[in-house]
């Protein structure tokens, strides 16, 4: 038996004149992993920061296993994982003191070990006391993506993931994807990244001017097919 | 109300860390604060008795403008890299970021405020505290009232391009009360006034004190959603 965990009614966001979002609806189930692709300017990123409620619509509703996003409470908020183009973390502090300042806000236990085991995941463990000012761009990505995993949410949204990492970052952050889906996470990815996102997503949408105007399981679109099918929806 | 209060207290925590490492925000506001008062030091002549009726005012705006310089580099941790953004979404009611944020901008402007004052009564001569405790009183509860208001303005104006501007433009017309309220104490204070006429001044600031805690906690949540 599968279950409606997302659900999207009808989602319309207007900034002032400019509709980001035109009556958006889709919905996913517990454990599948949709990719989202779109030009610039398509919604895509204004979808995520709706879904992860930093933002309200305009119109319509998100539903949670059947509850509006609206009535959940603030707790409900711990089962995201957000990782934006931004790394969310302080640059004078260490690794370390951002992840248990991040474990104590979601009031994790035993946090030592959980930051532990989430710097070897990333490969970052021997630079857990240093301070994130000193590290690259693919090590703030990849700590980034520990801060958000931290807390073992239930959903994983990624705004552009890959953007400025380097090989051995991106197959970093491929494999920890790969493993959260198996785990029966639900994700949720932006990307402008055709192959990567076709590799990894079970569905794929496609976004333009605020409208999604392709969305199906990836089963149905042949991966030969896919690039034109995405420049014909698109231009 | 336990994980409430644990919020602001782990908010206050990271932001001592991050000032213990960096000592940004309070040795900037401390340099600006301390060259107000040595700079308008010199605009009395040796024994001037006029004195007493400006040195408060001299004290508010130092602690006032030194503030609005701090404010704008406390926000400016939260929003650079987008923490600002991870702290709303965290599990936790976000007033309690908010209010976290708040203590910490109090404790840092009372850090300054500590070792501003006794070089200021050093330099114009003077106790403020000499004929009444409630000096320290009324800069606390003026120093509270200003965090809360200019924590929630730095929010606002740190994310455009004019932030040093937009702060006071901001902040300043709306603390105009405590700015007055503070002064007019502090006057009462330092000339030996009758103690009682200042009663209606620090009823003033609590109001004020109040009222934007209440407002703000009320209303936190859309003021930070876009």
């Amino acid at each position: 038996m599968t279950s409606k965990l997302i659900k999207l009614d009808e989602i319309t966001k207007k900034y002032g004149y400019l509709e980001a979002l035109k009556k958006v609806s889709f919905y996913l189930e517990r454990g599948e992993f949709l990719a989202i692709f779109g030009p610039n300017g398509a919604g895509k990123s204004t979808l995520l920061k709706i879904l992860s409620s930093q933002t309200r619509p305009t119109s319509g509703n998100i539903y949670f296993d059947g509850v509006k996003l609206a009535d959940l409470p603030s707790d409900f908020r711990g089962n995201f994982g957000v990782i934006s183009h931004q790394p969310f973390l302080y640059e004078n502090l260490s690794a370390e003191a951002n992840l248990r300042f991040y474990g104590k806000i979601y009031g994790l236990k035993d946090i030592s070990k959980k930051i532990d085991d989430i710097l070897k995941k990333v490969e970052l463990f021997e630079r857990k006391t240093d301070y994130v000012r000193t590290f690259s761009r693919g090590m703030l990505q990849r700590l980034s993506i520990a801060r958000s995993l931290l807390h073992d949410p239930d959903i994983i949204l990624l705004d552009e993931p890959y953007t400025g990492l380097d090989q051995h970052a991106s197959y970093i952050l491929s494999n920890i994807l790969k493993e959260q889906f198996e785990n029966s996470k639900t994700i949720i990815m932006v990307t402008h990244n055709l192959n990567r996102g076709y590799d990894l997503a079970s569905k794929i949408a496609i976004m333009k001017k605020g409208e999604i105007v392709f969305f199906d399981d990836k089963v149905n679109v042949p991966e030969y097919e896919f690039e034109d099918i995405y420049l014909a929806k698109v231009s | 109300m336990k994980k409430y209060f644990i919020t602001v207290y782990n908010i206050v925590e990271k932001d001592l860390l991050l000032e213990l490492k960096s000592k940004e925000v309070v040795v900037s506001m401390l340099l600006f604060s301390l060259l107000v008062v040595i700079v308008f030091s010199f605009i009395f002549e040796p024994g001037a008795e006029y004195k007493n009726d400006l040195v408060g005012g001299i004290l508010w705006m130092a602690f006032i403008f030194s503030g609005v310089l701090g404010l704008n580099k406390s926000m400016l941790n939260e929003t650079t890299g987008g923490n600002l953004n991870a702290l709303l979404l965290a599990p936790v009611d976000r007033s309690a970021v908010f209010f976290g944020k708040v203590v910490s901008n109090f404790f840092f402007l009372a850090v300054m405020e500590a070792i501003t004052i006794p070089i200021f009564m050093i330099f114009y001569n003077i106790n403020i505290f000499g004929h009444s405790v409630l000096s320290a009183v009324v800069i606390l509860m003026g120093t509270y009232g200003f965090s809360v208001l200019g924590t929630l303005f730095s929010l606002i104006s740190v994310k455009t391009k004019t932030r040093e501007v937009m702060l006071p433009l901001l902040l300043l017309p709306l603390i105009i009360p405590i700015i007055l309220a503070g002064i007019q104490c502090l006057n009462i204070y330092i000339k030996n006034g009758d103690i009682t006429e200042s009663y209606k001044w620090l009823k003033l600031i609590g109001v004020f004190d109040v009222i934007f805690t209440a407002v703000i906690f009320a209303i936190f949540d859309y003021i930070v959603e876009e």
